[in-house]
């Protein structure tokens, strides 16, 4: 079973991933093909675990401050900034559609 | 207060906001619900009648010192990006660690609303991209939510008059502990958001209501008790103005005996007066759309309140794909109770559902029915002290210095008073007469030295908060009734002397 240019097309939607070319998208199929070896597997009844640490104690912490106050620091990062605010685009910029962009799922 | 009720046909008549959108009116629709939140067969022209469902999903920021994973600080106004940790900025090497209060929020949240508190819960990661999300994800509960299947009563008018109440209950979904984002302001003109991460990482209750209700009254009404509930167990200080409490409306019609239609959600709700409106408005541009042969988009709506209607919202563009997964850094919530308690474990680390239960202070169902018990007032008097900050102690602090009856007293405290405050935008704390001056003027009353009239005089002075004491105010203005007969009788005289003629008209009948 292929994975389909709208699945790739909508995963690089989704997390703005780049299937870059050929090589990339054989070794999504793989690994879907690897973990679809699951389904061997009879898991009647069973319930399915997320991690290995889910017996492991979650722990809580108290109420306190004991962190914050590092706007300097932090802003650091920012490639622009306004007076303590990071500056974003107005909105979310959408990729591009699949016809109107340069990728590799173009031609496939 | 307690919104009116939808019992029986009411019918709306709905004004075009100027210039604005709206569903065009040719005549008057009719929507009903009955008591029991079904249609009754209204409309004209033979027209099917509509049941309209309304269901809501609530975010009550939780009232913690700290956020929910971070030890930042929770502050409404604080400098751009103060309150604001590595991990609340998402830095690569950083880690989720639970606050506690958030849990014990959660709890006394659930245990309030009638829910089965799931012993064992998980955390999620909910993926979409927006610039207040700085990880790219929200840590939520999506899968096993700390609080389930539990209810919530409120009481509606059914009159104008606010003499007859009606108890209707709404299903609680559940309560999931959830992460807020940071906050985003729109710079249209140089066409860029300024972000602010303070926000990002508060704790939050989601509280997700079935749709079990069918109006703007019942929505509003439900959502009033919700926040009157949170503001008492302390779990949130639930102020909507400040986005403590955020409330969106997910709406649909169809006729009786179909399924449910297509619904909308609709954000950007800022007071529970609006919230009535967005839902009423929602629910009548539903009907007049299908009717005039068109059909409801599973989309996604912002209400306007200069305009008072809604407005599709640009940036949800088609369905969004989340993406769950679970939350890899933070394993399972367990929480205990007396049975479970495990003997050797930290008091810290132990969350304990029964010593949170045993703890819980009186609801305001209980509160309310405790005072129609207690003072023998009427069920809606105890709405209207409770719906009020401070009002409840006020009344009680009078009754307790007076010998006024306290069915009396609250007459003068639900129809003096509190429209005092009212037209003087003031709150009980804020009011220049206080429980002692009142119940000084009500002995006053109640021992027959002033007239009702003469009183209310006297508090209309006292109002003014000049230091003058109701008796040295009666002496002023000689408000003083009368007692002495003798005196009585002269005024009598005098009166009946001084008008010679309508006395004998009187006389001959």
């Amino acid at each position: 079973e292929k994975v389909t240019v709208e699945v790739l097309d909508h995963l690089e939607h989704l997390a703005l991933v780049d299937f870059r070319d050929a090589e990339g998208v054989e070794r999504l199929q793989k690994a879907i093909q690897f973990a679809d070896r699951l389904h061997e597997v009879n898991t009647d009844g069973v319930e399915p675990m997320d991690s290995v640490l889910e017996d492991r104690c979650l722990y809580l912490r108290e109420d306190d401050v004991t962190e914050g106050n590092c706007t300097n620091e932090l802003l650091k990062n920012a490639r622009e900034k306004i007076e303590e605010y990071f500056v974003a685009p107005p909105g979310n910029i959408p990729l591009p559609k699949l016809e109107e962009r340069e990728t590799f799922l173009q031609g496939s | 207060a307690a919104a009116w009720g939808c019992a029986g046909v009411w019918r709306r008549a709905w004004q075009r906001g100027a210039g604005g959108p709206g569903p065009a009116l040719h005549g008057q629709r009719a929507t009903a619900c009955n008591a029991r939140g079904g249609a009754v067969p209204a409309g004209k022209s033979g027209l099917a009648p509509w049941v309209p469902v309304v269901g809501l999903e609530i975010h009550a920021q939780i009232s913690s010192n700290s956020k929910l994973f971070s030890g930042s600080q929770v502050q409404f106004a604080a400098p751009p990006n103060s309150l604001v940790s590595f991990f609340d900025a998402s830095l690569p090497g950083t880690l989720p660690v639970l606050n506690r209060r958030c849990v014990e929020a959660a709890v006394m949240t659930g245990l309030a609303l009638n829910c089965s508190i799931n012993k064992k819960s998980l955390f999620d990661r909910k993926h979409y991209f927006y610039a207040d999300l700085p990880a790219g994800y929200q840590i939520t509960q999506q899968r096993v939510p700390i609080a389930v299947n539990g209810s919530l009563s409120y009481s509606l008018c059914i009159d104008n008059k606010m003499s007859q109440m009606v108890t209707k209950t709404v299903r609680i979904k559940q309560i999931q502990l959830e992460q807020d984002s940071g906050k985003s302001l729109h710079d249209d003109t140089r066409s860029q958001t300024l972000v602010d991460l303070n926000r990002a990482g508060v704790g939050l209750m989601e509280v997700v209501m079935e749709p079990d209700m069918c109006c703007g009254e019942e929505a509003a009404a439900a959502v009033r008790e919700l926040q009157l509930i949170l503001q008492t167990l302390g779990s949130s200080q639930a102020v909507m103005a400040e986005g403590q409490l955020r409330v969106d409306a997910n709406v649909s019609v169809h006729h009786p005996g179909e399924p449910y239609g297509v619904r909308t959600e609709v954000k950007n709700i800022n007071s529970i007066r609006f919230l009535a409106k967005a839902v009423d408005y929602e629910i009548q541009r539903q009907i007049e759309e299908l009717e005039n042969g068109g059909t409801i988009l599973n989309e996604t709506r912002a209400f306007d309140s200069k305009l008072g209607c809604t407005v599709p919202m640009r940036d949800k563009e088609g369905k969004q794909d989340y993406r769950f997964m679970p939350e890899p850094n933070l394993p399972p919530l367990i929480l205990y109770d007396a049975k479970s308690l495990p003997a050797n474990m930290n008091h810290q680390q132990v969350v304990n559902i029964d010593w949170i239960h045993e703890r819980l202070p009186d609801l305001p169902s209980v509160k309310r029915a405790k005072l129609v018990e207690r003072y023998g007032i009427l069920p809606e008097h105890s709405f209207a002290l409770l719906n009020e900050d401070g009002l409840t102690e006020f009344f009680e602090n009078v009754v307790k210095q007076t010998q006024m009856k306290p069915k009396k007293v609250i007459g003068w405290i639900l129809n003096v008073l509190l429209s005092y405050l009212k037209q003087h935008s003031l709150t009980v704390k804020e009011s220049p007469v206080s429980s002692f001056l009142l119940a000084d003027l009500l002995n006053l009353l109640e021992r027959k030295e002033i007239s009702s009239t003469a009183a209310k005089q006297v508090l209309a002075e006292l109002w003014k908060g000049e230091g003058k004491t109701p008796l040295e105010i009666v002496k002023e203005k000689k408000l003083e009734l009368i007692q002495d007969h003798k005196e009585l009788e002269q005024i009598c005289q005098a009166v009946i002397d001084g008008q010679e003629n309508e006395v004998i008209m009187i006389v001959l009948g």
